[in-house]
């Protein structure tokens, strides 16, 4: 049906405010409704959770601190998910290479802290994001020359990641007087980056630089994408390869080009995590926020607007979640994450379920006025 | 049953997609035992009218008689049950059934299949010779040539009882000769008291095989008339709604020096199948050549070793006294920067991206050029003004630089990317099937358009399925079947009868009063 409208030349545009602003609402409100429920059987009180979790997530300095650090998290990831969209490819292998990245971030802050600060930060960073373009360069080679499928090796990769890592902090760099838990010394101090600011009142939660980072690169990835003759080359290919090809655009080289950048963006968990927060290579620090990526770039339609308004949002639940947790009493952990799969299922999943029916009205609310005229 | 009832009558047919008002109050009326035409431009409503007889659309409003009795059609499976068959453009068949599974696919009689299969068998074969339809029944689909195949779709249809036959731009993949066995067919059809609706925009077939013909133009029926008092000339104004020319009008070419010399070129796939053998024409400057032949005869594959899309596995491409294959040079990209542009066959598939707006097609396989660029970006501003001048000179509707692609009638679509192709102002120009899937208005402007280029001294490869276009617009026509060129005339020379035996392959040596292969060597 969708095809026969297109093909009949109806006028597609509804307004950018629905597409871009009511559906991903009604959206959400779907999501929440239903974890209404599932609250509401599990004994608590769905409106009390609510303002929990509002509270939790904006209600005083800190919890703002902490929502926007994990927020910067959602956006490196939902940026590096997006890029691969755009080229076609789905990357979930964010995970493993935000992983390897923080080797990268490793090696330069343990074996390069002789260098001054101003030096061995911009290193780490660098080496963050190398190693996980690195990681990012295996399964887009073997993607673009060998056809081999992206999401099927991405996911491969992850779990090496974890098991190069799991070796590398077990066996070789091992804090010895950490008590055997897997994890290197600390770093030196004047390789941690830089904590909001005390009159922010934020000064105590996790929020450091690595915030300012992902804005910055939110505003690259834009200029990047559809204002450089690259950005232009990758979206060809991701909307069209024969186009590409029939153009003179490499879908190959633009596949390796998409993933490095894709995984390049995934290292800058790291950056967050190690550089800012925990100052030592540890297991698990990438929380699965590579995977929920995924569900930040879908929901932000692949713009950094909208990866930066839906970050903002799987940072607040995190944050306010890890609150609600707290506060009530049948709510725990797990709870929280279903009410996150439920975010993911409704805007992601799900993401066609109210669209037809919300465009057809604006459609035909449109035709009305055009026909009154 | 009423006897003297139309086999199918249609009463204020209405029906929108969105805004869009696809058929609005169509009334037709079908007599029973005769072939009707319904042409119309591409987007004229016919094939959505159709698909409401058939029941893959309901219509919004209005009424669908069959002999005489209203009839409720809102699934296909209500629309057979009423005898009604239909053809489809693109075939429903299992290329690795049998033609008799395809034939009882849907309708086995039963959960064995064994008893299903006998009865099937005897009443094929009673079909086949009532209607001189024969097929092998036990043979692969897939190993049928594609006039078997639209034979196997009609008793198909027949097979489930239909009296109403709709065949939707049935001959759009014959030879002319196949087409004309077609219409032999529908003959017979006739003969038999069979309705047959025959949906086109071809007006030759219409005149050739129809009793009646209704026109559509932007959804709405705009005449019935009995084909005896019509002709060619009518039917064309009365679908674009102003008279057209039919023909290219030229001046005859005077050829220059040769831009381009193609010499034994091959290309094998990669699952091996030579698709390109020992080729060899010449391009000159000032003069359109013209490839005909029955599509996938290796054309396509022509266009993109030629447009740098794929590398050739042998042979030679000269292009002004410079060697391209195993050139450095030989990829799309800088094959558009030493003066060759290329249209491709499939606007669709390749020469736009549909969810791009017109401005960034525009810089499609440009994009690396300074008049896009500035400095280490793309210019938007320069797209953006670009696009404007190509849609005022070829007159593109709507004129938004700033519209998606896809929001663009197909007409309107290939003129962008026309637009795009001929403003870089190639030496020579490839143009795949200039004008499939675009309306006659349209047709014209693209023809007058690659004409001037041509007077302008460029060198333009024309390839078309359309034997019409091929003989109005070429100079010289090279024909193709099976990845080998039969043979090359000059267009004074060429009849359809001559080109339609070349395009079945049979190169008649005899009729070549120039040898015109040793032509395109020297």
């Amino acid at each position: 049906m969708s095809e026969t409208k297109s093909k009949f030349g109806a006028p597609s545009k509804v307004p950018a405010w629905v597409s871009l602003g009511l559906i991903p609402l009604i959206n959400l409100v779907a999501a929440f409704l239903i974890s209404g429920v599932v609250i509401l059987i599990v004994g608590d009180d769905p409106i009390k959770a609510l303002e929990v979790l509002v509270y939790g997530a904006f209600g005083y300095p800190e919890a703002v601190g902490y929502t926007l650090y994990y927020t910067t998290n959602f956006i490196f990831t939902g940026l590096a998910v997006a890029i691969a969209f755009h080229c076609g490819l789905f990357n979930i292998g964010a995970e493993g290479q935000a992983f390897i990245g923080g080797l990268g971030v490793g090696i330069a802050a343990l074996y390069f802290d002789f260098l001054p600060f101003w030096a061995v930060i911009p290193l780490a960073i660098m080496l963050g994001a190398v190693f996980g373009a690195g990681w990012a360069y295996v399964p887009a080679y073997l993607q673009a020359k060998r056809g081999s499928h992206i999401v099927i090796t991405t996911i491969m990769f992850n779990f090496i990641a974890f098991s190069v890592m799991t070796y590398l902090l077990v066996e070789v760099m091992i804090n010895p007087s950490a008590g055997g838990s897997p994890e290197t010394r600390e770093f030196s101090d004047h390789t941690w980056l830089a904590r909001a600011p005390e009159f922010t009142g934020m000064a105590d939660s996790p929020l450091n630089f690595s915030f300012i980072l992902a804005l910055l690169l939110s505003g690259v990835f834009y200029y990047f994408v559809w204002h450089t003759r690259w950005g232009y080359e990758i979206r060809v290919v991701g909307q069209n390869e024969s186009a590409a090809r029939y153009a003179g655009i490499s879908p190959s080289k633009n596949i390796i080009l998409a993933m490095i950048i894709s995984g390049g963006l995934a290292g800058f968990v790291a950056v967050n995590e190690l550089l800012g927060v925990h100052h030592r290579v540890l297991m698990d620090f990438t929380g699965g926020y590579g995977f929920v990526g995924i569900a930040v770039a879908l929901m932000g339609r692949n713009h950094p607007i909208g990866i930066f308004m839906a970050a903002l949002l799987f940072g607040a639940i995190y944050q306010g979640g890890t609150e609600l947790s707290f506060e009530m009493s049948n709510i725990n952990k797990e709870m929280v994450i279903v009410i996150q799969g439920l975010i993911i299922l409704f805007s992601g999943a799900l993401e066609n379920m109210f669209r037809p029916k919300i465009e057809g009205f604006f459609k035909k609310r449109q035709s009305l006025s055009t026909a009154e005229v | 049953m009423t006897t003297n009832a139309p086999a199918l009558e249609l009463r204020r047919v209405n029906k929108w997609f969105g805004a869009v008002h696809a058929n609005r109050d169509i009334s037709l009326s079908v007599g029973r035992g005769t072939i009707h035409g319904i042409i119309g431009e591409n987007g004229a409503g016919k094939s959505t009218l159709m698909s409401i007889v058939y029941g893959f659309y309901e219509a919004d409003e209005g009424e669908i008689y069959v002999n005489g009795a209203l009839c409720d059609i809102d699934n296909p499976q209500a629309s057979i049950e009423a005898g009604i068959g239909m053809v489809h453009q693109h075939f429903m068949l299992v290329d690795t059934f049998t033609v008799l599974e395809n034939i009882i696919l849907g309708v086995e009689g039963g959960n064995r299949l064994a008893g299903g299969i006998e009865k099937a068998r005897i009443e094929l074969e009673r079909l086949e010779r009532e209607y001189t339809l024969e097929v092998d029944v036990d043979a692969l689909v897939g190993d049928l040539p594609v006039g078997l195949r639209q034979r196997v779709e009609i008793l198909k249809a027949l097979y489930r009882g239909a009296e109403i036959l709709i065949l939707d731009e049935p001959t759009g993949v014959l030879t002319p000769q196949e087409a004309d066995h077609l219409f032999r067919i529908l003959n017979t059809l006739r003969e038999q008291g069979k309705t047959v609706i025959l949906i086109t925009h071809k007006l030759r077939e219409i005149m050739a095989i129809t009793d009646h013909v209704s026109v559509m133009r932007r959804g709405e029926m705009v005449a019935h008339v009995a084909t005896k008092d019509t002709d060619r000339e009518k039917l064309a104004e009365l679908m674009v709604g102003r008279s057209v020319l039919l023909r290219v009008e030229k001046e005859k070419a005077t050829p220059g020096a040769d831009l381009m010399t193609i010499e034994g070129l091959n290309y094998i796939d990669e699952d091996g199948v030579a698709r390109l053998k020992n080729i060899g024409l010449t391009l000159r400057a000032g003069e359109i050549l013209g490839i005909a032949g029955v599509s996938g005869n290796g054309q396509s594959e022509l266009l993109e070793v030629l447009g740098g899309i794929i590398s050739p596995t042998s042979g030679s491409i000269r292009y002004k006294g410079e060697e391209l294959v195993k050139n450095p040079k030989f990829n799309a990209r800088d094959l558009r920067k030493i003066g060759l542009g290329h249209v491709p066959e499939d606007r669709h598939k390749a020469g736009l991206v549909l969810s791009f707006s017109a401005n960034e097609n525009t810089a499609l396989g440009y994009h690396d050029l300074p008049m896009f660029n500035k400095g280490a970006t793309l210019d938007r501003t320069k797209m953006v003004s670009a696009c404007e001048t190509y849609i005022e000179k070829f007159d593109v509707r709507p004129p938004d630089a700033t519209l998606k692609a896809s929001g663009f009638s197909g007409g309107n679509q290939q003129k962008l990317v026309l637009a795009r192709e001929m403003e870089q102002d190639p030496d020579v120009l490839l143009v795949g099937q200039p004008t499939r899937g675009v309306d006659i208005g349209a047709i014209e402007f693209i023809h007058k358009q690659l004409i001037h280029m041509r007077d302008q001294g460029k060198a333009i490869l024309v390839v078309s399925v359309e034997i019409d276009e091929v003989m109005s617009l070429a100079d010289r026509i090279a024909v193709m079947f099976d990845g080998a060129i039969v043979g090359e005339l000059d267009a004074s020379e060429a009849t359809e009868q001559r080109l339609g035996l070349m395009m079945a392959g049979i190169s008649d040596q005899e009729l070549h009063v120039s040898d015109p292969e040793g032509e395109a060597v020297s």
